[in-house]
């Protein structure tokens, strides 16, 4: 059954009429259609990035652990690199510094980019939050005992397997509420997106200011749907971190 | 805050190896000098090759005033809105410890609110909604738009201000409040002559360190056109309209930021190892 949103979109148009208050996101169609692709651009920067930091920050861990020191030495400049300069910066760096090598030169003469700059942002992004997830996870690794591990070996677990089995669900247990600090941080950073086009919410949002003059609207939509999304991160994250707590450690 | 104990002996504490991000160590400035000086090297070298110009470190030495005066306005900028913010965070946190519920309710409900928004979109909110002038009864009074951009910085600023109070007072075991209950204290004396003086000893390092993100976040404003120290590096780099000037340039700018974070962050550190209680 198709939902017919017609007499909603309407309603905003009455409203409009009524008592000034210009919400043409939901009764003009192309504010509409341009919004709501500028929220799913930013949700998807946020999926995109949450989960790409979270494996930057798994693998990152794994090789902080390995034998070979020039791996760790590698991994511990990346965090550095990261963690100390602000994201604005890096963001600038990776768009207009390495962004200008990498281009072709089209058919007709016009040189076009080969990475489009969304992907620049989620690069950018999913790197500086999983420097953070990196040293998360490691001192998650580092909080379960060596006898575990080898608790583990005597029952006949082999290497791998006792990762996957008994350390990792420890220590993703134990790095969790540090993990979702910084997550929630993450999906606040991502509105600097803003700063090379990208085309999520806080750009649309612009935009649509810009043509149709109702900046005091649209500021209040935004902040109220940021915060929205950010409070049902914290929200779910944090259920989750109370569900998985190790009793007794941690005192809340 | 995570605690850094445990009382299950099978897991190990939960330690994460430095200390807060932005709080600057002696080799990043070690690092920023050397790469500023190999990028210099570099521009000086190209430079060369084009005669008829002046040298890297002529014109940077030439814009220096005017980067200052730049970043003289980051500063202002910072402090202003960490007055502000502590201003009205502090009384914001008393209050989500309140007995009444509206007000704990509200109060956590306005601190979790700015927590929760990104600081971009609380500076956009702020530069274009806040009116250009305000009429305090004949006078007229412009907003110039770094102070607008300045009370946006502050509303985060004060929803941290008060998670901080909040903590701190949490953090204060329980039984001094009982121990000042038995010697008949009311509730206020006990907050005010028990549990706040031990608060400040316990929140002036986080708050010196939030101080110090702020600072680093300044440049932000620049995305919303306030002339600080990064809009102007980018107005002299279009002006002077060489390739070479750029990396150094903003190096020189990043080192600014770096010698005035620097000691902060280590009398941060050296608060912390005084007020540790252990």
């Amino acid at each position: 059954m198709a939902l017919d949103f017609q007499p909603v979109w309407d309603w905003f148009r009455v409203l409009h009429e009524t008592s000034g208050i210009k919400l043409t996101i939901f009764y003009d169609s192309f504010d509409r259609w341009r919004f709501f692709n500028g929220f799913l651009t930013s949700v998807r920067l946020m999926g995109v990035c949450l989960v790409a930091s979270v494996v930057i920050g798994v693998v990152g861990a794994w090789i902080q652990g390995s034998r070979l020191r020039a791996l760790r030495l590698v991994t511990q400049g990346y965090i550095q690199f990261f963690r100390n300069t602000p994201p604005l910066v890096q963001l600038y760096f990776f768009y207009f510094a390495l962004g200008s090598y990498l281009k072709v030169t089209t058919g007709n003469g016009m040189s076009v980019p080969i990475v489009s700059n969304f992907t620049w942002a989620a690069i950018c992004l999913s790197f500086y939050a999983g420097a953070f997830n990196v040293e998360i996870f490691r001192a998650g690794i580092e909080a379960v005992p060596r006898e575990t591990m080898e608790a583990a070996e005597s029952l006949g677990y082999s290497r791998l397997k006792a990762y996957a089995y008994v350390i990792l669900p420890l220590a993703f247990r134990i790095s969790l509420p540090a993990l979702n600090n910084n997550l929630v941080n993450l999906v606040k950073t991502t509105t600097i997106a803003y700063a090379i086009a990208v085309p999520e919410m806080l750009y649309v949002a612009n935009q649509i200011w810009s043509d149709e003059s109702n900046v005091p609207e649209m500021m209040n939509v935004l902040l109220i749907v940021y915060v929205s999304l950010v409070g049902i991160l914290v929200w779910v994250m944090g259920r989750w971190e109370r569900a998985l707590r190790v009793p007794g450690y941690m005192p809340a | 805050m995570i605690a850094n104990r445990s009382d299950m002996a099978v897991l190990k504490p939960f330690r994460l190896p430095a200390g807060e991000p932005w709080r600057f160590s002696i080799w990043h400035g070690v690092a920023l000098l050397v790469i500023l000086a190999v990028a210099i090297g570099i521009g000086e070298a190209q430079a060369q090759a084009a005669a008829g110009k002046p040298g890297i470190i002529a014109t940077m030495i030439k814009w220096t005033p005017l980067l200052l005066q730049g970043f003289a306005l980051n500063i202002a900028m910072s402090f202003l809105a960490m007055a502000i913010g502590t201003v009205v965070g502090v009384p914001l946190g008393l209050a989500q410890i309140s007995l009444l519920p509206p007000i704990r309710g509200s109060s956590w409900f306005v601190t979790q609110f700015f927590r929760n928004s990104p600081w971009l979109v609380l500076l956009f909110y702020c530069m274009l909604l806040l009116p250009f002038e305000v009429r305090i009864g004949d006078t007229i009074v412009p907003l110039p738009g770094w102070f607008k951009s300045t009370i946006g910085l502050s509303l985060p600023v004060m929803a941290n201000v008060s998670e901080l109070v909040r903590g701190a007072v949490r953090s204060i075991p329980y039984g001094q409040w009982e121990a000042a209950e038995s010697l008949a204290m009311s509730r206020r004396q006990t907050l005010w002559m028990i549990i706040l003086p031990q608060c400040v000893k316990r929140m002036t390092p986080p708050w010196m360190n939030l101080y110090a993100i702020l600072t680093v976040a300044t440049p932000l404003t620049s995305v919303v056109g306030v002339s600080e120290a990064m809009t102007l590096t980018g107005d002299i780099l279009s002006s002077e309209a060489r390739t070479e000037l750029l990396v150094p340039m903003y190096l020189y700018l990043l080192l600014f930021f770096f010698l005035y974070c620097y000691p902060i962050a280590r009398a941060t550190i050296a608060l912390e190892k005084r007020f540790q209680v252990r």
